[in-house]
């Protein structure tokens, strides 16, 4: 399987011309060539993206959907492209449902607010799954608690697997909502998003996905999956930090209230009476972080760009080298296997404290998160205060998996 | 910098081996302190006798730096009063942020510790259990502060 997966990579994917079009990947960290494994946590740009923030700070700022001047009109074209390209990159039906926030953290804010809050009532429920980042679960704990509603989670196994029967089992008449991961952070299992959406469908829940994770290692088709929400955030894929999208279904878009007020979400103001602007604007109050929409703008292209399918096997055999290379190592202990997984690998290592462990692998150029993983009831379920993980993106090698693996022994050797 | 210099001999030692770990019964004051970053918590329990620290320990679960410096800082505040502990604190504080600090004969094993300032992530990990010392001996005053944390 392994082979197959690597004779595929040489033949339609060639990882150091991808490399060559991230400028950090160049850079010696304490001497040595960097290894970034920490794209779950934030994703590198390529130079495209650096190149259309810049060009758009050099030549083409102004602020958007305002003036009538030459560069507020190159701006708004630049900004609402970003926009179409969202889209097509998701296939949502129209730019009326591509709402930009500042990330997959205010998007589920959002449809807390303004969704879930003014249709709750005491005793409804929310449900949600044990692996959920804290981003998908504060937000519908403000929310119940607000409005009397009660959160429901669904149990995950000792592999971190969801299973579909043990969340349907939970639905009850009840239940306004299911909100889950597409994919996990801290373990990464896939979820079987599919079968959770269309059981939801079929009594009549509302369903949000968050994306965070998987718009970077998967494909997307939102009117595929037909979940009602779909929140993912720019700077996971390769794209800057501080920009998001939201993706709604335009029937629930138009009946939800605008969350915040301002600028930018209005057509008229008088002191009696707000007149709200359309779809998308309703929920965009405020300037927005312009050069971020337009340099997410640009990252989809880079993904669109590339062949998306050859990236992804290649993402499928670093983490099948990983999961070799790590499982060897004694006392090391991977957390999370489940059967269908993204490529990043979560472990402990009997004796030596994640942190430490982050740290000495830092000597050696080595990036990696440690800690809980602002998951911390999925740190609970598996009674661990934190773990190191390893998450890949496409323009990872294999050689910088052996190294992480070597940085691991020597790690051991210095505490155990 | 060298990861020797911030894994010295006796920072692996108090890892593997912590002093005054354990509980303490009963104690004059217990605090828990956590480092909600990286999921350390350990509980600082001491015995005064006089305005003197005359038992400590601490237990909990943390990275080897959390833990070295609980154990050598035990060590290090057994016996001194309430005034010098916190004196000694704002020393060791020095020691983990201040590249000027003067060298500090007086902290003693402690000045193993030094290393940790190259490693600006990690001085709260060596500083937990320190505010949580602080936090525990100004509880044995009337107005008490119970939790601490390093965020």
């Amino acid at each position: 399987m392994s082979n197959i997966a690597v004779a595929d990579r040489n033949l339609t994917f060639d990882v150091n011309a991808v490399r060559r079009q991230f400028p950090v990947l160049a850079r010696l960290i304490r001497g040595r060539p960097l290894a970034y494994l920490d794209n779950g946590a934030s994703a590198q740009r390529p130079a495209a993206v650096i190149e259309a923030v810049d060009d758009y700070e050099r030549h083409h700022h102004a602020n958007i959907h305002r003036g009538v001047h030459t560069l507020s009109q190159e701006a708004t074209a630049l900004y609402e492209s970003s926009r179409d390209r969202l889209v097509e990159f998701i296939n949502a039906r129209s730019r009326h449902e591509v709402i930009f926030v500042r990330g997959t953290t205010e998007a589920i804010n959002l449809v807390a607010q303004s969704y879930a809050r003014p249709i709750l009532k005491p005793g409804d429920e929310i449900l949600i799954t044990h692996l959920e980042h804290h981003a998908n679960i504060v937000p519908w704990q403000m929310v119940c608690e607000q409005t009397g509603a009660k959160l429901v989670v669904a149990p995950i196994d000792s592999s971190g697997d969801v299973h579909v029967e043990a969340v349907v089992s939970l639905m009850s008449p009840r239940t306004r909502l299911l909100a889950c991961a597409h994919v996990s952070n801290a373990l990464g299992t896939v979820l079987p998003i599919r079968r959770l959406i269309a059981a939801a469908k079929a009594r009549g829940i509302v369903t949000l996905i968050d994306g965070a994770q998987a718009v970077s290692h998967l494909h997307v088709d939102v009117q595929e999956l037909d979940c009602d929400f779909y929140a993912f955030s720019s700077h996971k894929m390769y794209g800057p930090t501080g920009v998001g999208i939201l993706y709604g279904r335009e029937r629930l878009l138009e009946c939800m209230p605008p969350w915040q007020g301002g600028g930018e979400m209005i057509l008229a103001v008088t002191f009696a009476k707000t007149t709200y602007n359309s779809l998308p604007n309703k929920f965009e109050a405020g300037t927005p972080n312009i050069s971020g929409g337009i340099g997410l703008g640009a990252a989809v292209d880079f993904l669109l760009g590339m062949d998306r399918d050859a990236a992804h096997a290649h993402e499928t055999a670093l983490l099948e080298h990983a999961t070799k290379a790590l499982g060897k190592i004694p006392g090391l202990r991977i957390v999370g296997t489940a059967k269908e997984k993204a490529s990043l690998v979560s472990f402990t290592v009997d004796g030596v404290h994640p942190h430490d462990l982050g740290t000495i692998l830092d000597e050696d150029g080595v990036a990696v998160r440690t800690g809980h993983h602002c998951a911390m009831p999925v740190m609970d379920f598996f009674k661990l205060p934190a773990t190191a993980r390893a998450s890949f993106a496409f323009y990872n090698t294999f050689e910088e998996i052996d190294r992480l693996a070597a940085g691991v022994e020597r790690a051991r050797k210095l505490f155990v | 910098m060298e990861l020797n210099d911030l894994y010295r001999d006796v920072i692996l030692d108090h890892n593997r081996r912590p002093r005054n770990f354990g509980g303490l019964e009963p104690a004059d004051a217990s605090v828990e302190g956590f480092n909600p970053m990286c999921g350390d918590r350990l509980t600082v329990r001491l015995k005064l006798e006089d305005d003197r620290i005359s038992d400590i320990r601490f237990e909990g679960q943390g990275c080897a730096i959390s833990t070295a410096s609980a154990s050598l800082m035990t060590e290090a505040v057994k016996g001194r009063t309430r005034v010098e502990a916190l004196q000694l604190f704002d020393r060791v504080h020095e020691l983990l942020t201040d590249d000027a600090a003067p060298p500090a004969d007086e902290l003693g094993k402690l000045a193993a510790l030094s290393g940790v300032r190259e490693y600006p992530a990690r001085v709260k990990c060596a500083s937990l259990c320190w505010h949580t010392l602080a936090s525990a001996l100004r509880s044995t005053e009337p107005h008490s502060l119970p939790a601490v944390s390093t965020e």
